[in-house]
């Protein structure tokens, strides 16, 4: 059982406040990640919970227990952190035992525990080498040894990938998600990429400026954000916004004035939404089908990017705004040609002018 | 000494990029040899070429009445059979384990002061930045000028060491601290240690400071007792930089003349190497005896040296990790 509770948790440095009154629940076992852009809070927000800063004013809780004058050793706690920080003159055999050897037990029990981890992390054969005799992926994973050798009850990772190459990102990110399995231990993961935090997520906690903007499971961030900036943040290539008008309100969605005339009617909740009043159309360049029938915007294209399995299509509007839609691998797409892009009211997402989202109705 | 060291390191490495013999690293090559050839000759004219003479003179029994004027005695100024030479002077051997002792003692108590003044000032704190200035002062003031300053404070009728020390009832009588023969060695390490430790500090400082911050960050987060920290990571990690400021004050200290001649003249109880080729040179005017006992104390250094860096296996230049 390791829950770990935050309840209006604040920091400041010196005058300036970086952590505004942040309320969290993490359940014992949960794969919670924070993401947000650079310096949105996610690292500190990391370092109060780990204790190698002072929370403000606020109260952190893991298992029941308020935590914040305790020392980080105190807490039950393990840290990866994004620079592996290794002991440089010290073999991994040494690295990953260096900590463990206060908490009780002799020499033999030592040996044992960092040969389990070693064994389960692969390390074995490198356990005589010193941390410059191995390579960035084997040094993350000396690193997360580290903290698994002292079994702890929560996990913490700061951008723990963000050093090695896209090859290795990928198998170690799997990696952990098998530790995450194997250890039953509650993980809280820091990262700026989202992919990560899609894919090992239970739960995505999404900052900006020392706030929580919104959490959630990853399909329910995607499908259903809460305001503009989790709307931009989650998914790539970010969402299309399209600046409009509501022109018509009814129980089916929110009819919307498109760019070169037509209409589309945007299935969200129209409560409080009156007519004439300013809105962002949202919709994610995945669901923008190039020749659908129906409504749709038409516009230049500019760019094109082939990935292979799909085309990125940059379509600028006649009233100069640009758009992404992405098209199957096998499209004809020119550039400097014209392009239909289908508008589906069902996959539409509709932000008021304070960036709040209305609901949607599918 | 640390300059030679260092050629000597470089030297393998310009072997193998010149060994290739391609014209790019050739023409770096060169460039290199012009860079260096200023430093080359300045280094022969102020310290090759004194030093060639001095081994010369060493040879000769030249008097500084009469420079000009002198014959080869051979090793006679070393050793002979009939007044003995430097190698069998008892005082020569006295001036050598003085210098030995005052080396020893003052740079290990400056190692252990300057380590302890190194870890506080690399704690961030209000008004870190005054302190560090303030700390230097003892070092910035010439030593001529510290020596005669402390000269006075250990005066035995008017020194406020003695005064401070009757007022609290510390000592019976004034101590004549330099005279003595028990106190002489002890004023002078005093003395020595209060001027330096700011120079092993500021050394080691330099040394904390390059120290990864994340690995404290992880031990802390792992509850490792900071004076296991200390011993297990600080102490390892900054033991290079450590080294070479042993080495730097080490050398500065077997050749020390200056503190010593100001505080104790030439007192047998302190007198040291370097007090004595100046006794020997100047007041006795004999170049060719003092010439010797320079020449040993050049070869007493170089060794000491050598030794230092091959048991300390400290790498002069090298990456210190």
């Amino acid at each position: 059982m390791a829950e770990v509770l935050l309840k209006n948790v604040r920091k400041s440095f010196g005058k300036v406040e970086t952590i505004h009154g942040v309320n969290l629940e993490i359940r014992d076992r949960e794969f919670v990640v924070f993401v947000g852009p650079s310096g949105c809070g996610k690292s500190t927000l990391l370092r109060l919970i780990a204790g190698l800063e002072d929370i403000t004013s606020g109260d952190l809780l893991i298992d029941g227990k308020r935590v914040n004058a305790l020392p980080p050793a105190k807490r039950g706690i393990s840290m990866v952190f994004q620079s592996y920080a290794l002991y440089p003159h010290m073999t991994v055999f040494e690295n990953i035992a260096f900590g463990l050897r206060l908490a009780g037990g002799g020499d033999d029990a030592v040996k044992q525990a960092v040969e389990k981890a070693a064994g389960i992390l692969e390390l074995t054969p490198l356990l005589d080498r010193l941390p410059k005799d191995l390579s960035g992926g084997q040094r993350q994973r000396v690193a997360i040894g580290r903290a698994i050798v002292r079994d702890p009850k929560v996990f913490l990772f700061d951008e723990p990938l963000s050093n090695l190459d896209a090859a290795l990102r990928v198998q170690t990110r799997i990696e952990i998600a098998k530790l995450h399995q194997d250890m039953a231990a509650t993980m809280i993961y820091v990262t700026h990429d989202q992919v990560e935090a899609m894919t090992l997520a239970d739960k995505i906690v999404v900052l900006r400026a020392g706030e929580v903007e919104q959490v959630g499971a990853p399909l329910r961030l995607y499908h259903h954000p809460r305001n503009l900036f989790v709307a931009g943040f989650i998914g790539s290539p970010q969402m299309n916004f399209i600046k409009t008008r509501a022109t018509g309100t009814g129980p089916d969605g929110v009819r919307c004035a498109l760019p070169g005339g037509g209409e589309v009617t945007a299935r969200v909740s129209a409560e409080g939404v009156v007519e004439g009043e300013p809105v962002t159309l949202g919709i994610r360049p995945e669901h923008m089908g190039a020749a659908n029938g129906g409504v749709g915007v038409e516009g230049k294209v500019d760019v094109v990017e082939q990935l292979g399995e799909s085309h990125l299509m940059h379509v600028v509007l006649p009233d100069g705004q640009r758009m992404i839609a992405r098209a199957p691998g096998d499209a004809q797409a020119r550039e400097g040609g014209q392009a239909v892009l289908g508008l589906d009211g069902a996959l539409c997402h509709l932000f008021r002018d304070d960036g709040l989202a209305c609901a949607r109705l599918s | 000494m640390a300059e030679a060291a260092n050629l000597h390191a470089a030297a393998p490495e310009r072997a193998r990029t010149g060994g290739e013999g391609s014209e790019l690293s050739r023409a770096k090559v060169r460039s290199a040899l012009l860079f260096l050839a200023p430093m080359v000759v300045v280094l022969f004219l102020v310290a090759g070429w004194p030093l060639i003479r001095t081994i010369w003179f060493s040879f000769t029994d030249a008097s500084l009445s009469d420079i000009g004027n002198y014959g080869f005695v051979g090793v006679d100024n070393f050793y002979n059979s009939e007044w003995g030479g430097l190698l069998s002077d008892a005082n020569w051997w006295t001036a050598v384990w003085n210098t030995l002792y005052f080396t020893f003692v003052s740079v290990s108590l400056e190692t252990v002061l300057g380590m302890i003044v190194a870890l506080a000032l690399n704690v961030k704190f209000p008004g870190r930045g005054w302190v560090r200035a303030a700390i230097l002062i003892p070092w910035a003031i010439p030593t001529i000028v510290s020596a005669k300053m402390w000269g006075w404070m250990l005066h035995d009728q008017f020194g406020m060491l003695n005064d401070l020390g009757m007022t609290l009832g510390l000592l019976a009588e004034p101590v004549a601290w330099t005279a003595s023969p028990d106190t002489a060695m002890l004023a002078v390490i005093i003395v020595d240690v209060w001027k330096t430790t700011p120079f092993m500090a500021l050394l080691i400082l330099a040394g904390l400071q390059m120290l990864p911050s994340d690995c404290y960050e992880a031990a802390r987060v792992d509850g490792v007792h900071p004076v296991r920290v200390f011993f297990k990571v600080t102490l390892p990690l900054v033991y290079p930089a450590v080294m070479v400021a042993v080495i730097f004050r080490a050398l500065d200290s077997l050749r020390i003349f200056d503190l010593i001649y100001v505080l104790t003249s030439n007192s047998q109880d302190t007198m040291t190497m370097s007090v004595y080729a100046r006794q020997q040179l100047v007041d006795f005017q004999d170049v060719g005896y003092g010439s010797a006992a320079s020449t040993m104390l050049f070869l007493i250094i170089a060794a000491l040296t050598l030794a230092t860096i091959t048991i300390g296996k400290v790498k002069l230049g090298g990456d210190p990790r």
